[in-house]
């Protein structure tokens, strides 16, 4: 076992955390439409990669700035959301869970194939949000950390989005609200809360986070409409392994896949997913409602 | 006056089976009015069919004058009615505060809802020194003083109570049953589901009695309560 010290461990700890960054983003966004609208999307990574190419667009094409091909993203993503919610789930959520599970794939399909038609299938670079040379910490006199812009770009935005989304459930009447949905529909209806409404609004920002996740994770893996594929999983695993109604557990879950992810995929790269999910499946039978789920929630 | 809210041969279905055949009855403004019946009988229907949860497959609900059997839920609750269900219905992973506050989700007037505020505490001083706990570690009665207080939020000319005393101390009963005379003196009007009958026709102007989904019975309390069936079934004479 001797390899175990010799890992730098603080650097696989630190890129991990920013790969982590990602997977949990995405991981909230899928806890968060789970719920509030009690279906479990499988188009999360899909609306990610679509928002991408939207960024794209609007930096390639349009020549605008990154902070303000961002903001109109997110501001698309939610509206994208909202529409998917609005056109497609509200029908298919008459039907079974397996109905809505099976619409989630489909339009997982459309968004690609829609992706392809218009952009293309060739893999694209995507424009660095930032440029500059990496930070460095030098913690002993022969070792730096190094964290490049792009990552520490990255863990900010996470962090500050995750700090905004914890003060909207926690402080604002219609975060509550949307937790409220969540635990009891009929309760929510007869407050007078629009269920429907807060069903769109949790699609919406499920989007946005996508976004978020696409436009960053477009420039380390180029852009293309598959790109999603290995971070998706990522992040469902991330989500389940964090208990799928944890919102908090999303981002631990998400992390902790960076995390091994990082430390694997330097000691053995063609087993890093094998021994996450290995892990998943540890987890689970130890703990079947994952780390910060609950055993059961009650839904009426 | 006309009454606040009056049901007209009322037919409600979930899906083909078919809850209410024929429901009639009326609560005139400030009044508390008991719906009583067996298991099964539709009390629970009826106040699902009056809240806007389920829509009557025939047969009218008038509220204050007008016709309201195709309003949502939403927009009833901004009309006045309020609905506290069957079992209670909290938000478990809210805490008191947050369950309060939601009641008052439709609001915006700050100064009434903090005045209801002040009401709900005033009548359910355990809330106040429960505010920051989640509405799920209180207890049975401390739950359905919470589903009250939240309904008494929404500021309500109306409240449909659903077995309200369900599973509760005697003398946690007496506490709700003094409530819900203290909020029709504050000006509501009370439609009660009760199974305790002695208890609803000791507060009730009027009461319905409702058997398999029609209204088999009604009067002012003294009649019901002296009425052969009534005894036989529910008084247990
Ligand atoms: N969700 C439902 N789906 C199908 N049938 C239902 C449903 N809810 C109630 N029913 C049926 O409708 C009828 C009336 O039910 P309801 O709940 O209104 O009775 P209740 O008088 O409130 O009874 P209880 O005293 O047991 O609460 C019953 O025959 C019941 O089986
Ligand atoms: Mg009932």
């Amino acid at each position: 076992m001797a390899w175990l010290t010799t890992l730098p461990w603080g650097q696989l700890i630190i890129n991990g955390i920013a790969l982590g960054s990602l997977y949990a983003l995405t991981a909230f966004g899928i806890v968060l439409i789970y719920k509030t609208t009690d279906v479990l999307t499988f188009g999360q990574g899909e609306l990610a990669m679509f928002s991408a190419f939207i960024a794209f667009t609007l930096l390639d094409r349009l020549k605008l700035p990154f902070p303000v091909a961002f903001v109109l993203t997110l501001v698309f993503a939610l509206g994208l959301g909202a529409v998917v919610e609005r056109v497609l789930m509200r029908r298919a959520q008459q039907g079974s869970i397996l109905n809505s599970i099976i619409v989630t794939i489909g339009l997982a399909l459309v968004l690609v194939g829609m992706a392809g038609f218009i952009w293309g299938y060739e893999v694209r670079p995507f424009p660095d949000p930032v440029t500059g040379p990496p930070f460095l910490f030098r913690v002993s006199p022969t070792q730096n950390l190094v964290l490049t812009q792009l990552s520490a770009v990255i863990l900010a935005v996470t962090l500050v989005l995750m700090l905004l989304l914890f003060a909207f459930f926690r402080f604002s009447l219609v975060g509550i609200a949307m937790r409220a949905v969540a635990q009891n529909r009929v309760a929510a209806r007869l407050m007078g809360i629009p269920v429907d409404r807060i069903n769109a609004l949790g699609w919406g920002v499920g989007a946005a986070l996508g976004a978020v996740t696409g436009m960053l994770i477009a420039p380390t893996n180029s852009l293309f409409p598959n790109m999603m594929g290995d971070v998706a999983i990522k992040a469902y695993a991330g989500a389940v392994l964090g208990g799928i109604t944890s919102l908090p557990g999303a981002v631990v879950g998400g992390l902790l896949l960076g995390i091994i992810d990082s430390v694997a995929g330097f000691q053995a790269p063609e087993l890093r997913t094998t021994i996450a999910f290995t892990l998943l499946v540890i987890v689970l039978v130890i703990r079947p409602a994952g780390l910060l789920g609950r055993r059961e929630i009650k839904k009426v | 006056m006309p009454p606040l809210l009056q049901l007209e041969n009322v037919e409600a279905h979930y899906g083909r089976i078919r809850a209410l055949k024929d429901v009639s009855l009326e609560a005139a403004e400030g009044s508390i009015v008991a719906l009583l019946g067996a298991n099964g009988a539709g009390k629970t229907t009826t106040l699902r069919v009056i809240s806007g949860l389920l829509r009557p497959t025939a047969g009218a609900v008038k509220y204050a004058g007008q016709r309201v059997e195709r309003l949502s839920a939403e927009a009833l609750v901004r009309l006045g009615i309020a609905h506290v269900p069957e079992g209670r219905q909290i938000f478990p992973e809210l805490t008191v505060g947050e369950n309060l506050r939601l009641g008052a989700y439709t609001r915006r007037d700050r100064a009434g809802m903090e005045q209801d505020l002040q009401r709900v505490f005033a009548l359910f001083p355990r809330l106040r020194e429960r505010a920051l706990q989640h509405g799920g570690t209180l207890s049975g009665g401390e739950q359905q003083m919470l589903a009250i207080g939240r309904a008494l939020m929404t500021h309500p000319r109306l409240l449909l109570l659903d077995e309200p005393s369900l599973g509760l101390a005697p003398l946690l009963i007496q506490e709700i049953f003094r409530v819900i005379q203290e909020v029709r003196g504050q000006g509501a009007t009370v439609l009660l589901v009760e199974q305790n009958v002695h208890m609803a026709l000791s507060i009730a102007d009027y009461g319905y009695v409702l058997e398999t989904g029609r209204v088999m019975l009604s009067g002012a309390p003294d009649q019901l309560r002296a009425n052969a069936e009534v005894q036989r079934s529910y008084l247990g004479a």
